[in-house]
């Protein structure tokens, strides 16, 4: 077991931890953050992505131990009040089915949208291939990127 | 030893997502033997329930007491909570359900809160399956709405000494016009409260489309903000004091016995706090036999799992080899029949032409998004408390109380939001495994699957393979069809999710028309998956519907609605129904129209679990690879009750058909090869096409769209591959036929 601290959401975190332990299950289990979801354990779906520096990263592949130093953002930190144009479209698209993986699809998206505020299909494709939707809502994906990316061009930076 | 049959308990899972939708696609009148019953609470809130006299058991909990199986309650602050009874699994219930009820209250959305309920006799049917919670759910909801209502509105017109019938309702708000006055529900609860509860009889309920307020409209889900905010919602969320994590390894062939295993080894790993063999049952449905690590964090145990070692004892071997060889042989037999009308042999010797294919789909896993995940505790007073997500949480809470001993009514369960169903959670494997590890160690535990023990301990959807004969008469009819099913059987049953029913269509719409069923020995674990069965037949039925139809010359649309525009004896489905969604389907896509080089349309009909829809699918191909561009989708549910929800669904289940289309789980001594998303990839955002929706709204009541869309959707596709690249696939996945996505 080794000392880390963590950035997390802006704020530090003190965990004792095994060397080896991924971010996904020092988050879930040791911080009781449970925003990320598993989906797959090796990197292959997206439901655990976070971000890491504002670039996303997979979680459940990622031991903990390697981020100190790094600015962590997960789902739970990521504009808390819901005033994101990422948010504020994935809700007004209504995007969520069962909405296990929307938090990783989000954190991807504004991922996307931070170095391509105005991405056309096959950007957004591209770039969230990697995020895995068992319910299929990929079509409201792409509309609720454009609308975000719409809010985005109106000013609403919050 | 063998694992016990399935049967049993197969019958009761396969009930909730029985396909009994025939009878429900006629207008059912509005059933009036619900009363309403009316309750002040300490809080000063009224509550207003619909009651259901012969409702399931409602005297388990004793007594003349409050127990309406739906309710509504206005607190003194004008607050309005609906009560969701059902899990949601992403369906859209928790949101439509109460959207029902504040159309018919005549309250601003905003101002509903919903609240989910645990599982609780009282409230009836709690289970999610068979598409069933629209149809079920409709008259209830509206009463509950309605009769809420007009309690105020006889509340108001008691206050101010005026008739009801002059009384309205806007918003919150009782008004009476020809006075002036007006009263927030807010001010009327107590009043309301001491009056008698009015007769079901009294209320007006919408009905159409043209009535609605809010129904119909595009309402974003009501756990939308939980779930833009990764806040706690879902069965892996669960966190109590004293909680311990909890994996169950079982033996990767199913059913196989624990016949040695190094647990003291486990047990001494860092962070470890049990590692225990388990018996188990027999029952394939139920605790299979493993061994349960726990331990005071999940990556503890995951850790501790790699040293874990285990001598299986297996008790089957099937395999996909075998299971081939054996439906080879089976080909050439006769098969038993299911049905026969006319003379199925005389036809197609008389016909001027015969059509002959096969079709072959593998088994495919439900693959939900959260690996199955249960928390439990049993407390020293022997009551058993439960969070999980699951489609049944009454099949769980028997299974749990036959296999740990004891009562159901000390078994507690929370529906927490269910992370992708599709049938999966039908079963309760995982539930009864955290129950039992629960009571061993005495504290809260969660048990959490890894995606590993997810694939393994699948409840795959059957594969199954079609023979097809068809004649064509000199009118370029179907004058005969004749059908070889080979499917796969355990002791002279169907498998779950294997049976077909020998009413589906084309029998009914060809003169002769014949089925014949051989069954496979299948000692695997399957079950339910989404639309149970009709994705896989619809396919092979459209399918080779455009294969009849290019060998009679007739273009698919066409030949399809002469198909639906006569029946033999009583019809097997509404061809008008059916009809009117394909010609809106082709409508909107422009069927008959070019759509340019290396492109191609297709479309199929289907209906099941209550809807018809039609979709026309338009591909475009570059050498064997190709691009699912757009769905044009034809949708009779009856009135749709949040836009939103319904369409989610039918863009949902296309992507789901392309993703299941590509997909197969294989066996080998008895046990699943394919193991995560390496070798089991879904679709990714990359193949989704853009669809359009187009609803009839006709008029029939509501029915759930949760099944209906995907059946349709794979036959769209794969005569649209044929029309855009001349290959016409007639075995999954597609890669097998040479097409690539």
């Amino acid at each position: 077991m080794s000392e880390i601290t963590l950035k997390i959401n802006g704020q530090d975190h003190q965990l004792d931890i095994s060397p080896e332990t991924p971010l996904l299950w020092a988050l879930r289990d040791h911080l009781e953050m449970v925003g990320t979801k598993y989906g797959c354990g090796v990197g292959l779906c997206g439901s655990c992505t976070v971000l890491v520096d504002g670039e996303p990263l997979r979680s459940c592949t990622t031991p903990a131990a390697g981020l100190v130093g790094t600015e962590i953002t997960t789902i739970e930190g990521f504009h808390p009040e819901g005033g994101h144009p990422v948010q504020r479209a994935w809700n007004d698209e209504d995007v969520a089915q069962c909405g296990y993986c929307q938090g990783g699809q989000i954190l991807s998206a504004a991922a996307l949208l931070a170095k391509n505020p105005d991405p056309d299909d096959k950007a957004i494709n591209d770039a969230m291939a990697g995020n895995i939707c068992r319910c299929g809502t990929y079509p409201r994906i792409r509309k609720a990127v454009k609308l975000a990316s719409e809010y985005m061009a109106e000013g609403d930076e919050s | 030893m063998k694992p016990t049959s399935r049967s049993d308990v197969s019958r009761d899972q396969t009930d909730l997502a029985r396909d009994d939708s025939k009878s429900r696609t006629q207008p059912t009148g509005l059933s009036r033997r619900a009363f309403l019953q009316i309750s002040l609470a300490a809080s000063g809130a009224l509550l207003v329930g619909v009651v259901r006299p012969g409702a399931l058991a409602a005297d388990a909990h004793g007594g003349e007491v409050w127990k309406p199986n739906l309710y509504v309650r206005i607190a003194p602050d004008g607050t309005v909570t609906i009560v969701s009874k059902n899990p949601e699994a992403g369906q859209g219930v928790k949101t439509a359900f109460p959207m029902v009820v504040a159309e018919h209250l005549e309250v601003d959305w905003k101002d509903v809160r919903i609240e989910q309920a645990p599982l609780d006799d009282r409230y009836g049917r709690q289970a999610i399956g068979g598409s069933r919670g629209t149809p079920d759910g409709w008259d209830d909801l509206r009463i509950a709405g309605a009769g809420a209502l007009l309690v105020l509105k006889n509340a108001a017109a008691a206050e101010w000494g005026v008739p009801v019938a002059e009384c309205s309702a806007e918003n919150g708000t009782i008004h009476h016009k020809a006075s002036g006055k007006s009263a927030a529900y807010k001010d009327l609860l107590s009043t309301a409260a001491g009056l008698p509860a009015p007769d079901v009889s009294e209320l007006k309920l919408k009905e159409r489309p043209e009535e609605f307020r809010l129904l119909g409209k595009f309402v974003p889900g009501v756990d939308n903000p939980k779930i833009i905010h990764g806040r706690p919602l879902f069965g892996c969320d669960v966190r109590k004091e004293g909680m311990l994590y909890a994996q169950y390894v079982k033996c990767p062939s199913a059913g196989g016995r624990v016949r040695k295993a190094n647990v003291d080894v486990v047990a001494r790993r860092p962070g470890i706090t049990h590692a225990f063999v388990v018996e188990g049952t027999g029952d394939l449905n139920g605790l299979l036999p493993g061994v349960a690590i726990v331990g005071k964090t999940w990556w503890d145990v995951n850790a501790a799992r790699d040293q874990l070692k285990v001598e299986w004892e297996t008790v089957q071997s099937d395999s996909s080899e075998q299971y081939a060889k054996a439906a080879e042989r089976m080909a050439a037999e006769d098969g038993e029949t299911q049905r026969h009308d006319g003379d199925v042999e005389k036809a197609l010797a008389a016909a001027e032409k015969v059509v002959s294919a096969s079709y072959h789909y593998p088994f495919v896993a439900h693959c939900n998004m959260e690996p199955q995940v249960a928390t439990a505790l049993f407390h020293e007073s022997g009551k058993l408390d439960m969070w999980a997500p699951n489609q049944n949480p009454r099949g769980a809470r028997r299974l749990i109380a036959e296999t740990l001993g004891i009562s159901p009514d000390d078994i507690h369960i929370e529906l927490e939001r269910i992370g992708g169903g599709f049938g999966r959670r039908l079963r309760h494997d995982y539930m009864v495994e955290a129950a039992w590890i629960a009571r061993v160690v005495k504290r809260p535990v969660q048990l959490q699957w890894t995606r590993e023990d997810d694939m393994s301990s699948s409840f795959a959807r059957p594969g199954a393979w079609h023979h097809f004969r068809a004649g064509i008469d000199g009118d370029g009819r179907m004058s005969a069809f004749d059908h070889h099913f080979v499917t796969f059987g355990n002791g002279g049953n169907t498998v779950s999710g294997a049976g077909l029913s020998p009413n589906h269509y084309p029998a009914g719409l060809v003169p002769n028309f014949r089925l014949r069923q051989s069954m496979v020995e299948c000692n695997i674990r399957t079950g339910p998956w989404r639309s149970p069965g009709h994705s896989a037949y619809c396919w092979v039925y459209q399918g080779f519907f455009d294969e009849v139809a290019l060998a009679a010359e007739k273009d698919p649309l066409e030949f399809r609605l002469d198909l639906l525009s006569r029946s033999y004896g009583e019809p097997p489905i509404d061809l008008e129904r059916s009809a009117a969604t394909l010609r809106k389907a082709a409508e909107a896509a422009g069927w008959g129209r070019d759509p340019g080089p290396n492109r191609g349309l297709g479309l199929a009909f289907h209906f099941d679990h209550g809807s018809f829809v039609s979709h026309v699918a338009q591909v475009a191909a570059d050498g064997n690879r190709i691009r699912v561009e757009k769905f044009w989708s034809g949708i009779d549910c009856g009135p749709v009750i949040n836009l939103s929800g319904a369409m989610n669904q039918v863009e949902g289940a296309i992507v789901d058909a392309l993703s299941t289309a590509q997909l197969e789980l294989t066996f080998d001594g008895g046990a699943i090869e394919q193991s995560n998303f390496h070798d089991y990839m879904l679709a990714t955002i990359d193949q989704a096409p853009e669809v359009e929706c187009h609803f009839i709204q006709s008029e029939h009541p509501p029915m759930g769209m949760g099944e209906p869309p995907i059946a349709p959707a794979t036959p769209a596709m794969t005569n649209a591959i044929f029309a855009a690249t001349g290959v016409r696939i007639r075995e999954q996945p597609w890669r097998k036929s040479g097409i690539v996505v």
